[in-house]
């Protein structure tokens, strides 16, 4: 197995609490303490550059099985990496849909042939999440289910979100729900607000996600159960969440990048790239959830990676799907967002894309601490580059950031302590 | 192209317009509103009174993509590309790209590949002609996209409120009824603000969308209350196929506080106009004797929309062949 050496970067370590500068030393597929005894395999240069844990996204959607047209766990983990993410936890959002231990067991296998990165898969909370019966968590969980989710559709009825959290508390599971009341954003496209208004687009008023964030507080309360709410996105969301820590509720949150860098005034342009659920915010929201972060309220920024093939997107705004392909802009755009505006500095960022989704999912990457699983990038924090989705390793390149100038990019990536990806080697 | 030339038949002097497209009167200025007026003015006298063809879309084809139902606007659009000579494709289908198997841009560009250099749209969706705008490179004339804009009918409701009034300086719109599923409302608003008019949006408070009071128009829900100052009142109406939910509780109610009668013509100016964009729901936003009665200017709106087509088919295919586009 490799013995290697990564020197002089500025190692970034949240989980350790680490900020120095140093050298990382990877053997056998793990974090070693070094200086390493005899012959090494590899020595990499990282002087100036930034050397901190591989990232962890907490809620892609892979399309496999069911639409791998659109995109693979093999297509899927080759964009994780090229956007600098190790760990992918995927959304049981598949044909048929992972509700059963053998589906679990299918995507852990296919990711293993796939070979790129760590899968984690999440089960359903429901039969084909339809919101009625819980599924077979504790089978899931043996399959390797490391949390429970319904994807994007919230489970509506109360009586069943307050079992799957008390049902799901003797695993020791979290359930991920996307809060939403269902029939407040019924033909709904986008934020409901002023360009609502102007749009004639149908709203999705901020209060349909703020209405379930409360009662899905109050059930976890109430049951002791652990909740994750999925990227939420407005001001009284956060302000529910914090109070709700502040009692001691076990409820964890995440943000993605592109709530905070766009806002529902993009929808004037119609680019159905733009479309995502929860919708784009406006500015109040925004500047709402940056102050969760820089808080500790929210301890994840996800990409929420979400593929869709361009024929879908090019149908009319109201029946096109919802999301944005997000792997490969994660970090970038967390750099705008959040160093550029000087909201957080880089140990803060990464904590929140490190050492939070790990802790959200309780699993034992994104940690450089000695005999942790070599998981490492290196990443450029001043390089300079320009968007361009048609080179995204996504089967899909649906996304609203062509063409933007950026700053901060992955250099190289490291699994197992396997170098799997260079930017300078990148075809 | 910035000014007008004399020899260009039919073009009056003054300000111009020289838009690609037609999507929404939101994107244009006072100026150019009334470019297009004037035109549609100048074709008024030229052809419609004297029921002569003119022939300035001689071998133009003009599309007309109508995937929503539609009898008015698409009689009219088509019946001014003909009155320009203008040869013409009719398209209808309803139902969105899902159902159909084909996306909307790919029949778009098929009828673009027959020759079609001015392609009209109606769409059950926001924003789909300005997609289509983007996909392909004949002009795209908006002749309703879901709740969001219906330039041209704004633009025959400016047309006749000038005709009747000559200015807005002064002048109180009262748009009543369902302003939240409205693109004639909408594109009201933009028009009747950008050349100067009051305007004041009254219907129920569920049919009023949030924060309309920023786009500087005033919010009532009583027509009794504003019919005193109002000098135009458009009766929108009630769009029973696009309300999700109740909106409100019954045709009988609505009618109670909004549909115009005689009693509240009584009440209202002595020169009061009432408009309507049809098709009208008589006994609902109005009654049989306001509809035809002496204050309705109803019928004059769907000659002048034949106008106003003519004008606004005219001045996209004079932009083309001076921009060299054509």
């Amino acid at each position: 197995m490799s013995r290697c050496v990564i020197r002089g970067g500025r190692v970034i370590d949240p989980a350790s609490d680490r900020d120095a500068v140093g050298d990382v030393w990877l053997d056998d597929g793990v974090i070693a303490s070094g200086p390493l005894e005899g012959d090494l395999d590899d020595e990499w240069d990282a002087s100036g550059k930034i050397v901190c844990p591989g990232l962890i996204e907490t809620q892609a959607t892979f399309q496999e099985p069911g639409w791998d047209g659109d995109e693979t766990i093999a297509s899927g983990t080759a964009a994780a990496v090229a956007g600098g993410v190790t760990s992918v936890a995927c959304l049981p959002e598949t044909q048929p849909v992972v509700d059963n231990r053998a589906a679990v067991e299918f995507i852990r296998q296919q990711a293993e042939r796939a070979g790129a990165c760590h899968v984690f898969p999440l089960g359903a909370v429901t039969k084909n999440r339809q919101g009625d019966e819980l599924a077979e968590i504790g089978q899931l969980v043996e399959g390797g289910a490391v949390a429970l989710s319904d994807g994007k559709r919230p489970v509506a009825n109360a009586e069943v979100m307050r079992r799957g959290l008390e049902y799901a508390r003797m695993f020791g599971r979290r359930i991920f729900h996307h809060p939403q009341v269902p029939e407040l954003v019924d033909g709904g496209v986008m934020h409901e607000g002023l360009y609502s208004t102007l749009l004639g687009l149908g709203g999705m008023p901020a209060e349909a996600e703020e209405i379930l964030v409360a009662r899905d507080v109050a059930l976890a309360e109430m049951t002791g159960g652990s909740l994750h709410l999925m990227t939420i996105s407005t001001a009284a969301s956060v302000d529910i969440v914090r109070r709700a820590q502040g009692r001691g509720v076990d409820v964890t949150a995440s943000v993605t990048p592109h709530h905070l860098v766009l806002t529902d005034a993009e929808l004037q342009t119609f680019d159905a790239n733009c479309k995502v659920d929860p919708p784009l915010r406006s500015r109040e929201h925004i500047e709402a959830l940056v102050e969760g972060l820089v808080d500790g309220t929210i301890e994840v920024i996800c990409s929420d990676h979400r593929p869709v093939p361009a024929e879908e997107k090019d149908l009319e705004l109201d029946v096109a799907p919802f999301g944005i392909v997000g792997l490969e802009t994660l970090l970038p755009l967390c750099v705008r967002a959040l160093i550029d505006s000087e909201r957080l500095d880089w140990p803060a960022l990464i904590a929140l894309l490190t050492s939070g989704p790990a802790r959200v999912l309780g699993v034992e990457t994104g940690s450089l601490a000695v005999g942790r699983v070599a998981d490492v990038i290196v990443i450029d924090p001043d390089l300079e580059w320009t968007i361009d989705p048609s080179k995204f390793r996504s089967r899909c390149s649906n996304s609203p950031f062509g063409g933007w100038q950026v700053r901060g990019r992955v250099e190289s990536v490291f699994v197992e302590g396997q170098r799997v990806y260079s930017l300078e080697d990148r075809v | 192209m910035s000014t007008t030339s004399d020899d260009q038949p039919g073009a009056p002097d003054g300000p111009v317009w020289t838009g690609e497209n037609l999507l929404g009167l939101e994107d244009l200025s006072a100026e150019e509103i009334t470019a297009i007026l004037d035109q549609a003015a100048e074709f008024k006298s030229s052809s419609l009174q004297s029921n002569q063809k003119l022939d300035l879309l001689d071998g133009v084809v003009v599309a007309n993509l109508f995937f929503e139902p539609s009898t008015r606007t698409r009689t009219s659009f088509s019946l001014a590309a003909k009155r320009l000579s203008a040869d013409t494709i009719d398209f209808t289908s309803s139902g969105s790209s899902l159902s159909k198997g084909e996306t909307f841009i790919d029949t778009a560009r098929n009828i673009e590949a027959m020759g079609a250099s001015l392609v009209v749209v109606r769409h059950r969706s926001p924003g789909a002609p300005h997609q289509l705008a983007r996909r392909i490179d004949a002009a795209v004339l908006n002749a309703g996209d879901g709740t969001h804009e219906h330039p041209t009918q704004a633009l025959l409701d400016l047309f006749t409120i000038r005709e009747k009034r000559g200015s807005f300086e002064g002048l109180t719109v009262t748009l009543v009824g369902d302003i939240l599923h409205s693109r004639v409302a909408r594109s009201n608003i933009w028009g009747l603000k950008k050349l100067g008019a009051r305007v004041i949006v009254c219907g129920p408070s569920t049919l009023i969308p949030p924060r309309i009071e920023e786009l500087g128009v005033e919010v009532a829900h009583r027509l009794d209350d504003v019919l005193g100052e109002t000098d135009c009142v458009n009766l929108l109406r009630i769009q029973f196929e696009r309300q999700r939910g109740a909106f409100f509780p019954s045709i009988r109610e609505y009618t109670h506080f909004y549909g115009m009668n005689s009693e509240r013509l009584k009440a209202a100016r002595p020169d009061v106009m009432i408009l309507a964009p049809g098709p009208i729901n008589r006994g609902v936003e109005l009654t049989q004797e306001v509809a035809d009665g002496p204050h309705s200017v109803i019928l004059d709106q769907v000659t002048n929309g034949l106008a106003v087509r003519m004008a606004c088919l005219y001045l996209l295919h004079r932009c083309q062949v001076e921009g060299g586009r054509a």
